[in-house]
């Protein structure tokens, strides 16, 4: 019972009795803490593909809802088995690389879209202690290692061999990059008000959370990252109706899957940031730190998907517009008047 | 007590995904049919045949785009162990941002008015 209040510790447990097995079977200690570190990503691995399950289950429904429709209903309780249904059909389904396409390219372009979604979410604290990889200046990290993921979409949109999708790469693109100025300098005043880098520390220092004092700061982080996610109404990259989806035109069966896979983890890491750095991470009164993780970031990524059916998609120039004539200047203000009021306040 | 540090929990989070994502790749690959024909192989338009090629030329605006993106990054990253500090350091350090802040807002302003942000 106490270890679901503590998981660190149980952690800590099952990492003692490894390196205990490892001296057992005359190994060094460091191997049951290399095997300890390879179960906890294999660990994570799965949280996250059920997580992409659950949401694509929930975008589906909560779609449907909005819309007075019921959803997926067939397979399973409510259609609650559909997604596994969509995984072994995705799995299953011939997926080749198009005669056009630049093979290696085309085929490494998954891959790079999912790994820094999968590396920048194990800097994020979960719960007290509960970090797989706690470096001091963890904020800096996620946004640095998240980046790389332009390149994979520029990847797949480039070696498709298909103008359309050249063009969705390149406009996925550009529109990444423009919101990425905005996501990065709305967290400064975070770190001013914390005094740190450290993720879990960002955490500790919230007596109360940042949003009371960063409202406006956290309104361009959520901005900048449905825009970061390319999801409505940021989603002209992927314009159905005119680019026929983009960058991931080509691909079908299981590197499509990759992709979706990939989009969702990269919600969900925004989704994460945005609960640590604004909403006071795992605190929260009665229930363990990390079911208060989870349901904050659960609640800022039902956001996302209510923004999708209340928006109408945004042109091209207002979406520049928006980043760099809007958001960007409003970042600026913010770090000011929150070094002026930390300054006055002294 | 040795214990492994978060960098090599980074590698491992690196090489633990690949893996996961081949194994997947390798699973489906001993699943799925593979009867390749001409016509699935060409590219999708939308069932009319290709027009052209994928060499199209594309605005010279994505470069400029990335350009300021490049600017404004880098400085950010500056800002960000001023902001680090900002506390310890009073009126002196906000003086100081401030200026590094102006210059920057002034250089947003210049790509602004020179018509580099406008998107046409």
């Amino acid at each position: 019972m106490n270890y679901i209040f503590d998981p660190a510790a149980a952690f800590a447990w099952c990492l003692e009795q490894l390196r205990t097995l490892a001296t057992l079977v005359h190994l060094p200690v460091m191997a049951g803490e290399w095997v300890g570190s390879f179960l906890v990503m294999i660990g994570l691995f799965t949280v996250c593909s059920v997580i992409v399950m659950i949401l694509v289950y929930g975008e589906r429904k909560i779609a449907a809802h909005m819309q007075s429709r019921l959803g997926p209903m067939r397979v399973g309780w409510h259609g609650l088995l559909q997604v596994i249904a969509d995984v072994i059909k995705l799995m299953l389904k011939e997926s080749f690389v198009p005669a056009a396409a630049d093979n290696w390219i085309f085929r490494a372009a998954p891959y790079v879209v999912f790994i820094p979604g999968f590396m920048a979410l194990i800097a994020i604290p979960m719960d007290r202690g509960v970090i797989p990889a706690h470096v001091n200046m963890g904020l800096l990290y996620i946004l640095a290692v998240g980046t790389p993921g332009v390149i994979g979409i520029l990847m797949a949109g480039w070696s498709s061999g298909n103008k359309y999708s050249l063009l969705g790469g390149m406009r996925s693109a550009a529109q990444m990059i423009s919101y990425e100025v905005p996501l990065v300098m709305s967290v400064l005043g975070v770190i001013m008000l914390a005094g740190s880098l450290d993720l879990a520390a960002i955490v500790e220092a919230q007596k109360v959370p940042y949003i009371i004092y960063q409202p406006l700061a956290f309104i361009i982080f959520l901005i900048a990252s449905v825009a970061e996610t390319n999801r409505n109404p940021f989603d002209i990259p992927e314009a159905e109706s005119e680019l026929t989806a983009g960058f991931h035109t080509e691909y079908g069966g299981v590197r499509f899957a990759y992709f979706f896979l990939a989009e969702y983890v990269n919600m969900f890491v925004l989704s994460a940031a945005a609960v640590t750095l604004f909403l006071g991470g795992w605190k929260g009164p009665f229930l363990p730190g990390w079911v208060w993780y989870f349901a904050k970031t659960f609640g800022i990524l039902f956001l996302f998907m209510w923004f999708r059916w209340t928006f109408p998609r945004l042109r091209s120039d207002q979406l520049m517009d928006l980043g760099w004539k809007v958001l960007t200047p409003l970042a600026f203000l913010n770090l000011i008047v929150t070094g002026l009021v930390l300054v006055l306040l002294k | 007590m040795e214990h492994l540090g978060a960098y090599a929990n980074m590698v491992m989070a690196l090489g633990v995904g690949l893996f996961c994502l081949a194994a997947g790749m390798v699973i489906s690959w001993m699943g799925r049919p593979s009867n390749l024909t001409p016509v699935k192989l060409e590219t999708y338009e939308c069932g009319e045949p290709t027009v052209g090629t994928d060499q199209v030329r594309f605005r010279t605006l994505f470069y400029l785009f990335a350009i300021v993106f490049v600017v404004f990054d880098v400085e950010a990253i500056f800002l960000f162990p001023v902001a680090v500090v900002f506390r310890q350091m009073g009126w002196f350090g906000f003086l100081e941002m401030l200026a590094f802040v102006i210059i920057l807002l002034l250089g947003l302003a210049y790509a602004w008015r020179k018509g580099v942000l406008k998107w046409q």
